[in-house]
């Protein structure tokens, strides 16, 4: 017999009401793999008793390429494009999580400029990949235009990545040690008029949700994720601190010289799906605060270390005239940066939560282990949890407020 | 503090009705309205492609028609998903550049395989091979999506040298203080 749960509103409580009236049995659903509300090739095995989820399986793993065995068999720089792949909404935080665990590894310090480049970056990839989550989530639950304004000025984000990085999306930008290019001539200056014109538009934006009455029925007091288990089931990101768990990698462990600039973490206090969304919201907001602070005390030099020699490979116009820095290339991008006998793990607090990674090494241009912990597969193992005695239309919503990518959940 | 918690406050009476909601919703939507075009009329209209794109990569002469690469095939090497193929060859001794002494006799890049991602530019030690401007590239059938040397050339063009290397080799030779 059903067990008593409780149920959130009166559509809900008819409908159980007609199926204790009625003998039903339980019916299994397939939501996905190609499913719109699934964000990705995500396939949640659902078991419904009439509306209500009575049990919620996710399958994981059709966007598998076995990335961290590909890595095993490269070098560390040639790593770098596939890292963008992991969390392709945000893949320049993701290239300079990984490039800074290989550092770590290499006992390596970057200059002030490649951490400030490092710190402007990742936190523009944080706007851009919220824009792109509350965008979607707004499309889950219904609202169709925030999707169009927040993609607008997720473009604006991406010429500035194009303009930096050569490539809208897939931005390959770190390399072990530094970064690919130094920032282009007026660049900050752009980034500066986009934080100008930016926060209007959020706040536009946010208005269109944040007091909106439909848009509060579906996410307040659905999916409520209580602190404790938020902890237990290894929340991290926006997912975690809507729950209340004041927990922030660039607070709690900073690196880059978080420490240097001011910004607030929002925390959420109910843990549904409403906090979650305003958590969002609100880092946005901080981010730009970041942003500002780095190009206001923008720090000139090298875009590389500089002592790396085994590491970093040399200049091309040294390349092209001095034999010696000919040879000194082949060597390095042939046997790889050269990297002591050790393991390291290293974790950045990215837009979807804290993205690790552990990497053995035995010495050598090429890791014998490099594991990946994906902040979404994690974000993730709660679902059977918060989805239990939900409607089948709140899983949906349950889903977006996740925000997740399946590229790093299956790496 | 350095963590706030985000503010919830409970709905008016006003925002229950949803009519303030609309409204506002329709100012944005007014606003929008009247505003220029945020798209582009693709293909009619293309995007400006700033400096140092990642397009389509090509190989480049210099600007005296030499071929830069000298197929030393690092670039087959670092290229991580595997999408340049080489084969290497000898230029023959009566050509002007025979000092270079090698040149690709194939060269093929599987565009239905690489990502875009610059390495092999990077790692060029002639800067022979650019990804240039080139953005949208279809076939029909595997093969038309394996760009040749042929082709790479017809897309490369001509860039400028800051170095000509091989010809100040050249001259140092000639002069007599070349030497291995
Ligand atoms: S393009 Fe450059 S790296 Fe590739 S084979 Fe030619 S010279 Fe070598
Ligand atoms: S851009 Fe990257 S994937 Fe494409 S040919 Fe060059 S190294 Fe290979």
């Amino acid at each position: 017999m059903a067990t008593e749960f409780n149920v959130p509103d009166t559509a809900a409580k008819t409908a159980k009401a007609a199926s204790q009236e009625f003998e039903t049995e339980k019916m299994s659903l397939a939501m996905g793999p190609s499913h719109p509300s699934t964000h990705g090739v995500l396939r949640l095995q659902l078991e419904l008793d009439g509306e209500t989820v009575t049990h919620c399986d996710p399958v994981l793993g059709y966007l598998h390429r076995g990335d961290e065995k590909i890595a095993e068999n490269m070098t560390y720089n040639q790593f770098v494009p596939y890292t963008d792949r992991l969390d392709y909404l945000a893949p320049l935080a993701n290239n300079a999580a990984y490039a800074a665990a290989v550092e770590k590894l290499a006992n390596l310090e970057v200059p002030a400029r490649v951490q400030a480049i490092r710190v402007i970056t990742s936190e523009m990839a944080r706007v851009s990949s919220h824009l792109m989550g509350l965008g979607a989530y707004g499309i889950d639950v219904g609202a169709w235009s925030v999707f169009l304004y927040s993609f607008t000025e997720r473009e604006k984000l991406y010429t500035l990545f194009e303009e930096l990085t050569g490539a809208r999306f897939t931005t390959s930008y770190s390399r072990i040690g530094g970064v690919a290019r130094d920032v282009p001539e007026g660049w900050t200056d752009r980034v500066l008029a986009f934080c100008d014109q930016f926060p209007p538009i959020l706040d536009e934006i946010l208005k269109l949700l944040t007091r909106n009455k439909i848009f509060m029925d579906r996410t307040v007091d659905v999916g409520v994720i209580t602190a404790k288990d938020a902890v237990a089931y290894g929340l991290s990101g926006p997912n975690l601190r809507g729950s209340g768990v004041k927990s922030d990698l660039r607070k709690d462990r900073p690196y880059w010289g978080y420490d240097q600039y001011e910004f607030e973490v929002p925390v959420g206090s109910k843990g549904d799906c409403y906090d979650r969304y305003l958590c969002r919201g609100e880092e946005m907001k901080q981010s730009i605060r970041i942003i500002r602070q780095a190009i206001a005390k923008f720090p000139a030099g090298d875009y590389y270390a500089k002592d790396a020699v085994r590491i970093f490979a040399p200049k091309k116009d040294k390349v092209l005239t001095s034999m010696e820095e000919l040879i000194n290339n082949f060597m390095i991008v042939t046997e790889g940066p050269q990297m002591p006998a050790g393991e390291v793990y290293f974790e950045a607090e990215n837009p979807k939560g804290t993205l690790g990674f552990f990497i053995v090494s035995k010495g050598g241009g090429v890791p014998w282990r490099l594991k990946i912990r994906g902040p979404s597969f994690c974000n993730l193992s709660i679902l059977p949890k918060v989805c239990q005695d939900e409607l089948v239309s709140d899983v949906v919503s349950i889903l977006g407020s996740l925000d997740f990518v399946m590229g790093e959940c299956d790496r | 503090m350095s963590f706030k918690t985000v503010e919830r406050k409970p709905l008016s009476f006003a925002e229950r009705t949803y009519v303030p909601q609309i409204l506002g919703g329709l100012k944005t939507t007014f606003k929008k309205m009247v505003k220029p075009n945020e798209t582009l009329e693709y293909p009619e209209a293309r995007p400006t492609i700033p400096p140092g794109y990642r397009g389509v990569p090509t190989l480049v002469k210099d600007p005296n028609g030499r071929e830069k690469c000298v197929s030393c095939q690092l670039c087959e090497f670092v290229c991580p998903p595997k999408a340049i193929r080489i084969k290497p060859g000898e230029i023959p001794a009566d050509d002007p550049t025979a000092h270079v002494e090698k040149a690709p006799q194939e060269f093929d890049i599987d565009m239905l395989r690489c990502i875009y991602c610059g390495l092999c530019q990077e790692v060029c030690p002639e800067e022979a091979i650019w990804l240039q401007n080139v953005f949208s590239l279809s076939g029909y059938t595997r093969e038309e999506m394996v760009n040749n040397k042929a082709k790479l050339y017809e897309l490369g063009g001509t860039l400028p040298d800051d170095h000509y290397k091989w010809d100040k080799k050249k001259a140092a030779e000639e002069a007599g203080n070349g030497g291995h």
